[in-house]
C-alpha cells in the first residue's frame, strides 16, 4: 500500500520524491523538505487523508547511521478507511525550517509550536509560532540530544518578577 | 446573538476599549487542573480566548529517554492520572509492537478488562465534573461512588490505587487473583444501577440541558481536520474507535459485545451522552472478557529474554537469576531492533499513541507521545469564541482536559 502512495507521489513530484518503508503495520514514506508541503497536500486533497494524527519530531544527533539531523514525522489518518500513513522528512542545523500544514490541517497549529518549542526547528508560515509548554524566556530547545538530561539550571535561575515590574 | 457581536469587533479599530480582560486560572476551581486563559470579554460573551499552557510541564519525554521501556512506565502512569493504567497498557502496546512480541491470551483479557474500567473511570470524572460545574453535586457523589470500586479493583491487582505501573514488557507484574475475579463481575452487576442514577439525574435535568445544548459545537468537518479523535471527535459524527478499526488485544474476540456509539450533535451535550453511552458498551465488553477469561501463564515465556522472571525462578533457579540479572544492569537488559513505530490505543479520551524510535537498546532514543487532551485543548478558542463566560466549565469539563497529559 506504502508502495502505491510512493507511485503515485513519485509520478507527480519527480521519481524519487517518496521513499517506501514499511515496518510492523506502519508505513512509512521519506520525502525531501523541499517537496513535503506539495506531498502532503496531494496526500490530503488527492488520496484521502484528511486527518493529520500527529506530528513527531526526532533529533537524531549521534543516531546509528543517522545522516541528517531532525525527523519529523506527519502521522496521517484516513477516516474512511482506517489507513494510516506515515509521512517522514529531515531537516538540519543551522537553520531547520519546514512549511508550517496549519493551512491544510488546523490540528497542525499547536502540534507544530510545540515541535518548534521543543527542537527549535521553525515553521515557515504559521500564523502564531511562540514556544508552548515552555515559558518565552527560556532560550534552550530541551528535546534536542546536546541538551542535558538535567538542564542547565533554568529551573533555579529563574528571573523573577516584583510586583513592581509587573 | 453573540456570535454577530464577535463578528462587529475589529481587530485593530478603536471599538476595543469596552473590552475586559479576566485571567481565568492557572488555579481555578472550575479548571480542576493547573492551566489558564486569558479571556477578552464583551460584557458576558468571550469574544477572544488564549490559553496560556505548560504549567505542568516535567519533561516527560525526555525522561522516556533516560529510563528503560519498563521503568517508563511509571511516568507514562502520570499522564492522564483519570485512567492511570490504560497508559500503561498503551505503552506496552506500543513496545510490544516494536519489539514484535504477541502476549499472551489471559494477559490480553486482563489488559483488555483494565482497559474497559479505566475508560469507566475516566468518563465517570469527566461526566461527574461536568455536572459538578454545572451545579449538580449529586451526580458526581454517584459517579466517584463508582469510581471508588473500580480503585479497588486496581488496588486489589496491582497494590496500588492511582498509579498501579502494573504492566510489563511481555505481560504483568502479576497475575490477577479470584478475588479480582468476583469484583469484576459485582462492578459488573452493580455498574447499571449507578449508570441509571446519573441518567435520570442529567439526561432530561432541564438546567443541565439549557447550559450544555449548542454550547461548543464541533462539526464534524472541523473535528477530523483539528485531528479530533476519542469521545470528542465521535459526538461530532467521525465514526472511528481503535478498537473497532485496529482491533488490539482481546478486541478482536469481543468485537460483537460492543458497539460504537456516536452522534452528530457535536456540542456539550452529545459529548456527555456519548461518554454515557460508552460506559454502558464498556461494561459490556468486561462481562464478556471476565467470564471468557482464558487460564495459562499471564507474561510470555522466560525463553523471550524479555520478561522480569517470577521471583520464585530468580531465587531457585540459575535460569531466573541471570535473566533477572540481565534485564535489571543498566549495561544489559532489552535488545530491540533498530526501527520505529507507532502504537496508539483508545483512551477514554481519544487516541493514545506513541512514536518510539529505538536504537538497539533498552531505551527509546525518543519516546513522543500523543497526547489527545493536548489537541482537544487545541479546539477550546474555537469552541468557546462567541460564548458566555458561565460556558467555559461546560466546555473545558465536555472536553476532559487533564493537565498532566497537556503538558506533560
Amino acid at each position: 500500500m506504502s508502495i502505491e502512495h510512493a507511485t503515485a507521489i513519485d509520478a507527480k513530484f519527480g521519481a524519487g520524491s517518496a521513499l517506501p518503508m514499511e515496518f510492523r503495520d506502519n508505513k512509512r514514506l521519506t520525502v525531501p523538505v523541499e517537496k513535503i508541503y506539495g506531498v502532503l497536500a496531494f496526500l490530503q486533497l488527492q488520496r484521502g487523508f484528511d486527518m493529520l494524527c500527529d506530528l513527531a519530531g526526532i533529533d537524531y544527533l549521534g543516531y546509528a547511521d543517522a545522516t541528517d539531523r531532525y525527523g519529523i514525522v506527519y502521522s496521517l489518518t484516513n477516516t474512511t478507511t482506517g489507513e494510516r500513513l506515515f509521512v517522514k522528512t529531515f531537516v538540519n542545523d543551522p537553520d531547520p525550517e519546514v512549511p508550517s500544514v496549519v493551512d491544510l490541517w488546523e490540528g497542525a497549529n499547536w502540534m507544530e509550536r510545540e515541535l518548534y518549542d521543543m527542537f527549535g526547528v521553525k515553521f515557515q508560515g504559521h500564523p502564531d509560532l511562540r514556544r508552548i509548554l515552555l515559558p518565552d524566556e527560556f532560550t534552550s530547545h530541551p528535546l534536542r540530544k546536546d541538551y542535558p538530561m538535567r538542564g542547565y539550571g533554568e529551573r533555579h535561575n529563574f528571573p523573577t518578577v516584583t510586583r513592581a515590574e509587573s | 446573538m453573540p456570535l454577530e457581536a464577535v463578528a462587529s469587533v475589529d481587530e485593530t479599530g478603536t471599538d476595543k476599549e469596552f473590552l475586559y480582560t479576566l485571567n481565568f486560572g492557572p488555579q481555578h476551581p472550575a479548571t480542576h487542573t493547573t492551566l489558564r486563559l486569558i479571556l477578552t470579554l464583551d460584557g458576558e460573551t468571550i469574544v477572544k480566548a488564549q490559553p496560556d499552557i505548560g504549567f505542568l510541564h516535567s519533561g516527560f519525554e525526555k525522561l522516556g529517554e533516560d529510563l528503560d521501556f519498563n521503568q517508563y512506565v511509571t511516568i507514562v502512569d502520570r499522564m492522564n492520572y483519570v485512567s492511570p493504567v490504560a497508559n500503561e497498557i498503551a505503552w506496552h502496546h506500543t513496545i510490544e509492537k516494536l519489539m514484535g512480541l504477541d502476549i499472551t491470551p489471559r494477559c490480553k483479557y486482563i489488559r483488555t478488562i483494565l482497559a474497559e474500567l479505566a475508560r469507566i473511570g475516566d468518563h465517570l470524572l469527566c461526566v461527574g465534573a461536568v455536572a459538578l460545574d454545572l451545579g449538580g453535586l449529586t451526580a458526581f457523589l454517584y459517579a466517584f461512588n463508582e469510581r471508588e470500586r473500580i480503585y479497588d479493583i486496581l488496588e486489589n491487582a496491582s497494590g496500588q490505587r492511582f498509579h498501579p505501573s502494573y504492566t510489563r514488557v511481555g505481560g504483568l507484574i502479576n497475575d490477577v487473583n479470584d478475588l479480582f475475579v468476583s469484583q469484576v463481575r459485582a462492578f459488573v452487576k452493580s455498574f447499571p444501577k449507578a449508570h441509571g442514577d446519573v441518567c435520570r439525574l442529567l439526561n432530561k435535568n432541564k438546567i443541565f440541558i439549557d447550559r450544555t445544548q449548542g454550547v461548543g459545537t464541533l462539526t464534524r468537518e472541523e473535528a477530523i481536520n483539528r485531528s479530533c479523535t476519542g469521545p470528542v471527535a465521535r459526538a461530532s459524527g467521525v465514526a472511528r474507535d481503535l478498537r473497532k478499526d485496529e482491533p488490539y488485544l482481546a478486541y478482536p474476540e469481543l468485537q460483537s459485545s460492543f458497539k460504537i456509539v456516536c452522534s452528530n450533535g457535536g456540542d456539550c451535550l452529545a459529548r456527555y451522552l456519548v461518554r454515557m453511552g460508552e460506559m454502558l458498551e464498556s461494561v459490556n465488553i468486561i462481562a464478556a472478557a471476565i467470564e471468557n477469561l482464558p487460564s495459562g501463564p499471564v507474561n510470555i515465556g522466560t525463553d523471550s529474554k524479555v520478561v522480569i522472571p517470577d521471583k520464585s525462578a530468580t531465587y531457585r533457579s540459575i535460569e531466573g537469576l541471570i535473566q533477572h540479572f540481565e534485564l535489571f544492569m543498566w549495561n544489559r537488559r532489552f535488545e530491540t531492533p533498530v526501527n520505529e513505530v507507532y502504537g496508539a490505543n483508545e483512551t477514554a479520551n481519544g487516541e493514545l499513541g506513541f512514536y518510539v524510535v529505538s536504537d538497539g537498546s533498552a531505551k527509546a532514543w525518543r519516546a513522543r507521545t500523543r497526547p489527545p487532551s493536548f489537541i482537544h485543548f487545541a479546539l477550546f478558542p474555537h469552541l468557546i469564541e462567541g460564548h458566555q463566560i458561565s460556558d467555559v466549565p461546560a466546555v473545558l469539563g465536555s472536553l476532559n482536559i487533564i493537565a498532566a497529559e497537556l503538558d506533560r
